[in-house]
């Protein structure tokens, strides 16, 4: 069942020769035609596209060609631009959009050689925690399929856990990796800001946005991560640090790792069960040397207001250029005017308007300062936390989310709520943190759980040491749901 | 009641860049449309800006030239405006930490001089092109993201003609820094103007008026004439100014009303979170300081003191860079720069007029006018000669002095060979010379155009006229 | 039917979104909560505080002036919805 591999088990085949990509490739397709019926990860994919690249791959590994991804398909979320595909964010509005250009990722995958593969579900514009604001209708989880699989990198999780694809990538804005691969028992990991390029990923909030692997294990995390990072000239907010070797970094070895547990997350609201297996996956850490010690984020309470202040401020710039002029689904109009009014008002959905008028109002006159700017000086106060708290430790654990899936429809209709659940992984953003989910244990109704480790800018082998570290004494990762 | 005028204008200069300011289009004029675009500058979804380091460096420039202040900081804000030329629907300017700030403009005004104070000059990006037909309109995005520098007056200037005076020297300074080519056919230089007035002794300000749409200096000028009458003409009838932008229209030659303040757009600037600040280091900004050029106006008055020049001469080589370059390095050390000057202005610029060339393709150095001029002040060659000599220069690109001995062309001052000559014409015209003697001065002429002719123009004319004089006079 | 407020009303307009009568309905309550809910940042005292707009401290991050190819024409205009001679073509600009 090559649909099932990881990306090490997946090249081990390959190298060996006892597998093709082409056939891996037909695998992950029919896996899709058997059971994305109801989980709903893939907005769309071009199987002759697919095994063209595959072929392409074989023969390269008959030429003595060798690169780190050779012939692994990839799924990619919708807001990642892939040269001659559709890419709709998951809107209406983009219409039958079809990219001229490829994201630097997607550049960067073709070198490595993976067959990129598919467009996975998303809340649009990834404005969302559950997929639920798709305008192509919601991913289900494949643990229990009345359940939202998390977002808004859902179909990115789905198609992973489902084992539809052998990895794929997502995006995180304030948990958008983190928290879907946790409600779906996958390994999710955010790059630290700037560690890996943003040209092609259409920008929610610029300043939060990182692109990053959603994968099977830490290991296959490690090897994508090292993949899509580096240097990119295209995208002035890159930072020009070399990339390690990730996979160097998994030892095994996390003694004298010192881990921080931050007081302020011990919030109302937080489930027993997802407490108890937090509380047990730390444990495990300091029974293999690494030292635990309680830490303070004295801001927590905070980030949510302020996350919600910056990202949609951003966002209500980002998302201007979405008028209906050069591209996307016009609906036509009077005045250029009316035509942009109609235009966005049938292309977007309700969470995208209500949070593009949200970010319009907190920059508008007389509310900038009261608003957006008094946002961004929390801000500094929430980044100032973490590197305090860094100077005593290395990493910082807690729950991915303070819940469990919960049902489709649960939420829906109550924004605020929704926002309040990204309590753990939203910080980690607006501080340019590193941050990965990996499986801790599953709740009593059978659906996964994820422990969150945060690391410092650029922290990301300690980060992958720890979590694989986790990962080799527990089994969690390997389960995987049923599907009828 | 007196009344007077306060303006201040916003200038927007297209930089010239090989590329655009965030992107490797080019940044060209003329393309045919939507050709020099790219995912970038079209707006697609995905894309990020990365600055165009030339476009900073001639920012810089400019301020200098301004004699601004370059800050160590600077940073890029998004303006949010909804239209069908602004491919992001927000523009990338500066906003509170512009690139250069607080210099001025000096420039000749009347009979003196005036200083107009500079507030900032900031860079942003420029927006596409729209075409209007009966029903609809299209767009043309090559010119977008084009980088863009405005440049931003205090209320310093008082009049229509003063606004003008103040576009011809900015757009001299630019153009002498090679910053831009301010080719206004090609909209590369765009204004705006803001516009109050007063009764002369009140210090507060009265409604600003700001007018849009002149696409010429000329036009400015007549827009602000006509402005500062209308409102003083409101204010005289006992009407009120309110707050607002208006349009000017060329072929009416009036301005009429576009919006008013309560319609004045919430612009809702921010940080631009894709782009991070500039903090220019002092070796960069030595560099640029470097290559910062004179001025026109203190070329000018260098001209005018160092080579004696009357300020019509000094003014039409600061009006051609390049051919007072020329003229400098023929005139140094030339003992009457002044003739040296009427070579280069006269001779030489005809012959480049007719023969279509510029100042770079003259085939002879610039000494070589230099040295022609001295052969004419030393006597060895008269002015007629000079003409003949230039042309040859002109088209062999030899010395002066090289033809002058190849083709025997030295004056003759020889008293003894002159004489000869004067004593031949004398013999051979008696009747003009017997017409001088007899007092009528204008033969003498006559006798001496004889003596040219006979000498091929080599004779020396002071002398032959002296010569002349002594021999019919005994 | 509740209306939007008029602060939040003129945020639609600029944000240029046409809002349903229950869209209006529905957001309008939606947005009051969640502002009333970022009230909490007045808490805290931020006097001094520098503002964060950037989650790296990079500067001077710049490209030469060299070209790079552009679009071909047909691949820019490929998801126009309208276009003639070769213009993006909108609804008449009266200005």
């Amino acid at each position: 069942m090559p649909h099932t591999f990881t990306i090490s088990q997946l090249t081990d085949k390959l190298t060996q020769g006892e597998l093709t990509s082409r056939e891996a490739t037909q695998s992950c397709l029919d896996r899709i035609a058997a059971v994305d019926g109801q989980l709903n990860a893939f907005l769309s994919h071009d199987p002759a596209d697919a095994l063209a690249q595959a072929d392409a791959a074989d023969a390269a590994r008959a030429a003595g060609e060798s690169k780190p991804l050779l012939g692994v398909p990839i799924a990619m979320k919708d807001v990642i631009a892939v040269n001659g595909h559709p890419l709709n964010c998951a809107s209406k509005i983009l219409g039958e959009f079809n990219s001229p250009y490829d994201a630097t990722v997607t550049q960067k995958l073709r070198d490595a050689g993976a067959v990129i593969f598919g467009r996975v579900n998303m809340d649009e514009f990834a404005m969302g925690s559950s997929t639920e604001n798709s305008a192509f209708g919601p991913s289900r989880n494949p643990w229990d399929t009345d359940c939202i699989p998390g977002g808004s990198s859902g179909g990115s999780a789905v198609a992973v856990a489902a084992d539809e694809c052998i990895a794929s990538l997502g995006t995180d804005t304030g948990g958008s990796i983190r928290q879907p691969a946790a409600l779906c028992g996958c390994v999710g990991l955010k790059p630290t800001y700037g560690r890996v390029s943003r040209y092609g990923l259409v920008a929610f909030a610029s300043s939060l946005d990182q692109v990053g692997p959603i994968t099977k294990d830490v290991r296959d995390a490690a090897t994508l991560l090292g993949v899509i990072a580096g240097e990119d000239k295209r995208d002035s907010t890159n930072v020009p640090e070399p990339v390690p070797d990730y996979t160097a970094a998994l030892t095994g070895d996390i003694k004298g790792l010192k881990i921080g547990l931050p007081k302020e997350y011990q919030v109302d609201g937080l489930d027993p069960e997802v407490k108890t297996a937090t509380e047990t996956a730390v444990a495990e850490l300091e029974k293999q040397g690494a030292e635990v010690v309680e830490i303070s984020l004295p801001h927590t309470e905070y980030a949510i207001a302020t996350y919600y202040i910056i990202a949609t401020a951003e966002a209500s710039a980002n998302l201007a250029r979405f008028e209906g002029v050069r591209y996307g689904a016009r609906v036509d109009g009077a005045s250029p005017e009316a035509m942009n009014r109609a235009t966005r008002g049938g292309g977007f959905g309700e969470e995208v308007k209500l949070r593009v008028i949200l970010g319009t109002y907190v920059l508008s006159s007389g509310y900038y300062d009261a608003y957006y700017l008094r946002a961004q000086k929390v801000r500094t106060l929430i980044r100032q936390d973490f590197l305090n708290a860094f100077e005593k430790v290395d990493l910082i654990a807690s729950p991915t989310t303070p819940t469990p899936a919960f049902k489709i429809g649960e939420k829906a209709n109550d924004p605020l709520q929704m926002y309040l659940s990204d309590i753990f992984t939203i910080s980690c953003n607006l501080a340019g943190l590193c941050g990965i989910s990996v499986p801790c244990g599953f709740s009593k109704s059978g659906l996964p759980l994820g422990l969150q480790l945060l690391g410092k800018p650029f922290g990301e082998p300690d980060l992958l040491r720890a979590a694989h570290a986790y990962e080799q004494a527990t089994d969690w990762h390997t389960k995987r749901p049923i599907l009828n | 009641m007196e009344y007077e005028a306060v303006i201040g204008l916003e200038t927007h200069v297209q930089l010239r860049t090989r590329t655009k300011m965030w992107c490797g289009c080019a940044n060209e004029y003329g393309a045919d449309a939507n050709t020099n675009v790219c995912p970038v500058c079209l707006g697609l979804p995905g894309v990020l800006p990365v600055p165009n380091a030339e476009a900073l460096r001639k920012t810089a420039l400019t301020g200098m030239l301004l004699n601004c202040d370059v800050p160590g900081f600077s940073k890029w804000d998004r303006k949010n405006y909804f239209y069908p030329d602004n491919p992001k629907n927000y523009q990338l300017t500066q906003l509170d930490f512009p690139s250069t700030i607080e210099g001025f403009v000096e420039f000749e005004f009347g009979e003196g001089t005036e200083r107009v104070r500079i507030n900032r000059a900031h860079l942003e990006e420029d927006v596409g092109k729209s075409t209007h037909f009966a029903d609809y309109s299209g767009v043309d995005f090559n010119r977008a993201g084009v980088p863009l520098l405005e440049i931003v007056t205090e209320p310093d200037l008082s009049g229509a003609e003063m606004a003008y005076e103040y576009l011809n020297a900015l757009k001299a300074i630019l153009e002498y820094g090679g910053v831009s080519d301010c080719d206004m056919e090609k909209g590369q230089v765009r204004c705006d103007v803001n516009i109050s007035v007063r009764p002369i002794g009140q210090t507060e300000l009265g409604e600003k008026i700001e007018i849009k749409n002149m696409n010429s200096f000329s036009g400015v000028r007549r827009a602000a004439a006509f402005e500062i009458e209308r409102q003083i003409g409101v204010l005289r009838e006992g009407g009120t100014l309110v707050q607002e932008t208006r349009r000017w229209d060329d072929a009416i030659g009036i301005t009429e009303s576009m919006r008013t303040k309560e319609d004045a757009h919430d612009y809702r600037y921010f940080p631009d979170p894709d782009l991070m600040p500039h903090t220019p280091s002092e070796e960069w900004l030595a560099e640029i300081r470097g290559s910062v050029m004179e001025l026109p106006l203190a070329r000018k008055r260098r001209l005018m003191a160092d080579y004696q020049l009357p300020a019509s001469d000094a003014e039409v080589f600061v009006g051609d860079a390049a051919l007072g370059d020329y003229f400098e390095a023929a005139a140094k050390g030339a003992k009457n720069p002044k003739a040296v000057a009427n070579w280069v202005m006269n001779n030489l610029q005809a012959k480049l007029a007719e023969t279509g060339g510029s100042v770079a393709e003259v085939k002879f150095e610039p000494s070589a006018i230099g040295e022609l001029v001295g052969l004419i002040e030393g006597g060895q060659i008269n002015s007629k000669i000079a003409q003949d000599v230039f042309v040859e220069m002109f088209e062999s690109g030899k010395s002066p002095m090289a033809i002058v001995e190849e083709k025997g062309l030295s004056q003759v001052s020889d008293s003894s060979e002159l004489e000869a000559f004067c004593k031949d014409a004398i013999e051979a015209n008696p009747g003009p010379a017997e017409d001088f003697r007899n007092g009528k001065e204008t033969a003498l002429n006559f006798l001496k155009g004889q003596v040219m002719k006979a000498s091929r123009g080599k004779a020396n004319p002071q002398m032959v006229g002296g010569l002349l004089k002594k021999i019919l006079g005994s | 039917m509740p209306t939007m407020r008029k602060d939040l009303q003129h945020a639609v307009k600029l944000a240029r979104i046409e809002l349903t009568p229950e869209e209006e309905a529905r957001l309008g309550p939606q947005l009051g909560d969640i502002l009333k809910y970022v009230d909490k940042l007045n808490e805290l005292d931020v006097e001094g505080v520098e503002p964060t707009a950037h989650a790296v401290p990079l500067t001077n991050v710049l490209r030469e002036d060299e070209p790079r190819e552009s679009l071909s024409h047909e691949a820019a205009m490929r998801n126009a919805p309208k276009t003639s001679n070769g213009l993006f073509i909108v609804p008449k600009i009266v200005e």
